[in-house]
């Protein structure tokens, strides 16, 4: 045997600073490494494309701060406790009397209606989707690919959705059976009511897709627990799983908000109305709306620069709501992620 | 890891206890199912109420012409009761509360409308037809058979063509703008940014996406636009181009999240394996990551496709909305989006123009069905692939 022991290292060779200076030597004579798919170019490759990419997301994070800076800056002057409390009874483009407030109640409204129909909806499909359904079978294939695909319909379908089965079918029907021979339709016309209820089914992927992340991170444990003392399966779901997705399921809920405060096709032909002297007082009245009104005053406006302290006021309360909510869901989000690591 | 999940599922999914001593379980069970289907349901509803709608034309049962025949009012003892109906466009209730006199004024204004209305050889053509929808005609008034768009003029022009350029335009330019800039931030924040910025980096572009497409459009309409035709110096300032950079704008959060979706669930080893054989950071996900997750990347641009295909507050305020066809960029252009939501409010119910307007919606619906189905079934394959893989 010439086997022969290798000389033992010098103390304090092998320490850090050495070591990394040695490896950068080795990495240095590129023929050591022979199976080193990368040559010289290839490193200068490297660092141009990681900067290019880099620069790709720089610009859309420049573009969405220019947006947001000068809707800011332009807008910022006009909003003030007149413009958020007053009508606009007098005139809609005059920017010393005009106001928002009926546009926030309308928005405001339409979207807690919406909540309404679309959080039970949701947070029940997501709860047969991860508690009850085989994952594998082709029946739970059949319900996501429906989820993924109401995700991605136009929201002006949305709209004509609406206009076509809540107004002209369900709307003129009731009309028929429970008011019969009245001259005036009630129920058969665009009003909140079909307005929010287009909206909900616009949003409902939104909520079945975070509530069904929150119901999945849930540990299994949990449910184990709940089982070996005894509960039923519905119980578990209602007493221990449920309420652990809590706030998973408000996420679904604020992104859906969010979402529904500023889409405005689909409540163009449902509900939204361009004046309306009062307030909306019942679920068949119609409505002014946020992004309808900025819509307005951005296209109707006899004079665009005369108006523009109002629009971009009004364009302004637009995006810190729908940006708050948004901010809000991923803060509650993150602080669900890190809770559930927790559990884990 | 994936088969210790899949254990514990089939465990919890396996549970049958109490179902036989309490019907409760049972029975809400079966509601859950039920209610779960709202999603089938929905879907099905849209296609069904919108196509429904549109039926009549898509049938080709619909006429747009306007004289179809004139009946002097002498000849109102001929006719029966549900003919003289028909031909005057009396609802039932109407009917009964007309005497003979006024009816033989709607007659005779019938009449008089007949006489004013255009009498060349296109007034009795019917344009709700799909040749009519789809084939250039020899308008009288022009010199060549031509693509066109008119719904509000004396004899009304239903041809689609214009309208689908329009799309197609705005929805070109917003992928050509849109696509490289998310797909970059998708490998950068996927592979490239290091684990901290990334925490921020995702929802900050993510944010984006929380930006209502009004306030895009009205972005475009107000300020880039006048910005944009300061730079570049072309005739009309609202255009497809301008529309197209601003759907742009709604196109990359889609894009983005769905490709760095896909770029994450490619497993982490395959980039370990490939740095330790010496490959750059860029490398591994050039040569490695992204060939493994290109299957998500291609389901990301269709539904990027889908997105910008189907927006609408966007292009009706940034396009110009003129009804041209021309492949020039710098155009007008009006979209299938923005025409339904611009004219609908003004349409006859149940005339052909409000047919037609719900044809395009239908049309819509199932141009983004075809596209979000494709993505759906990629992407899937593209998990079950790569999980396939990992066991």
């Amino acid at each position: 045997m010439t086997d022969q022991a290798a000389p033992p290292p010098k103390p304090g060779f092998d320490t850090g600073l050495a070591r990394r200076r040695r490896w950068k030597l080795l990495l240095a004579k590129q023929e050591t490494i022979p199976w080193r798919f990368e040559s010289t170019s290839a490193r200068v490759d490297s660092k141009f494309f990681t900067g290019l990419t880099g620069f790709a997301t720089g610009l859309i994070l420049v573009i969405l701060a220019v947006i947001l800076g000068n809707i800011l800056v332009n807008g910022w002057a006009g909003i003030s406790l007149r413009f958020l409390t007053s009508g606009t009874e007098k005139d809609m483009f005059d920017v010393d009397k005009a106001g928002i407030l009926p546009m926030i109640f309308g928005t405001a409204a339409r979207v807690i209606l919406m909540t309404i129909f679309v959080i039970p909806v949701g947070v029940i499909t997501a709860v047969y989707l991860t508690e009850y359904a085989h994952s594998t079978s082709i029946f739970t294939r059949v319900i996501r690919g429906a989820v993924n695909n109401l995700a991605g319909v136009p929201s002006i379908v949305f709209g004509l959705f609406g206009l076509g089965f809540f107004i002209n079918f369900v709307g003129q029907n009731m009309d028929k059976f429970l008011r019969p021979g009245a001259a005036e339709p009630l129920w058969g016309q665009p009003a909140i009511l079909w307005a929010s209820m287009t909206l909900a089914v616009m949003t409902l992927p939104v909520v079945i897709v975070a509530t069904e992340e929150a119901l999945k991170a849930i540990p299994q444990g949990l449910r184990e627990g709940s089982l070996a003392l005894g509960a039923t399966k519905l119980e578990t779901i209602i007493k221990i799983v449920v309420p652990q997705a809590l706030p998973g399921i408000l996420t679904g809920g604020i992104l859906a908000v969010s979402r529904a405060a500023g889409e405005v096709a689909p409540i163009l032909f449902t509900g939204a109305a361009y004046f309306m002297a009062t307030l909306p007082k019942s679920l068949t009245d119609q409505f002014m709306d946020l992004g309808y009104h900025v819509f307005i005053l951005s296209t109707q406006s006899p004079n665009v620069e005369k108006t523009r302290p109002i629009l971009f006021a009004t364009v302004l309360a637009l995006i810190l709501l729908t940006l708050t909510l948004n901010i809000v869901a991923i803060l509650v989000r993150a602080q669900m992620r890190r809770k559930m690591r927790a559990l884990h | 890891m994936p088969s210790r999940r899949a254990n514990r599922t089939l465990g919890w999914m396996g549970i049958k206890r109490g179902h036989q001593a309490r019907p409760v379980e049972w029975l809400a069970e079966k509601f859950i199912l039920l209610v779960s289907l709202s999603a089938i349901v929905m879907v099905f509803l849209i296609f069904l109420f919108v196509a429904r709608e549109a039926l009549p034309v898509a049938l080709g049962r619909m006429s747009s012409a306007k004289t179809i025949r004139i009946i002097p009012p002498e000849e109102i003892g001929k006719l029966s009761d549900a003919q003289l109906m028909e031909y005057l466009d009396l609802k039932p209730a109407e009917f009964r509360r007309m005497s003979k006199e006024s009816l033989k004024d709607l007659m005779a204004v019938k009449v008089e409308a007949a006489a004013e209305a255009p009498n060349d050889k296109d007034a009795g053509l019917n344009t709700a037809t799909w040749s009519a929808m789809l084939k250039p005609h020899q308008w009288t008034g022009y010199d060549t058979p031509s693509y066109i768009w008119q719904p509000v003029s004396p004899v009304s022009k239903y041809n689609l063509i214009p309208l689908f350029i329009g799309s197609l335009k705005a929805t070109l330019v917003a992928l050509l703008f849109g696509v490289p800039l998310a797909l970059g931030a998708a490998i950068y924040v996927s592979q490239l940014a290091n684990p901290k910025t990334k925490e921020w980096l995702k929802p900050a572009i993510e944010l984006l996406a929380g930006i209502p497409s009004v306030v895009l459009g009205f972005f475009g309409l107000i300020v880039m636009a006048s910005v944009f035709q300061g730079v570049f110096g072309y005739e009309t300032r609202l255009n497809a181009f301008v529309a197209g950079i601003a759907l742009g704008l709604a196109v990359i959060p889609v894009v983005f999240s769905i490709a760095e979706d896909a770029l994450t669930s490619v497993p982490r080893t395959y980039t370990q394996a490939a740095l330790a054989l010496g490959a750059s950071k860029w490398n591994a996900a050039w040569k490695i990551v992204l060939p493994a997750a290109i299957p998500g990347v291609f389901a990301a641009v269709v539904l990027g496709f889908g997105r910008a295909i189907g927006e609408t507050m966007v292009v009706l305020m940034a396009s110009g909305n003129a009804s041209v066809v021309s492949w020039n960029l710098f155009d007008s252009t009006r979209t299938m989006t923005a025409t339904i939501a611009a004219e609908l409010a003004e349409t006859v119910f149940g005339g052909p123009h409000y047919r037609i307007l719900f044809l395009i919606g239908a049309l819509l619906f199932v141009v983004t069905f075809l596209s979000n189905l494709l993505a759906d079934v990629v992407i899937h394959r593209l998990k079950n692939r790569l999980e396939g893989k990992l066991a």
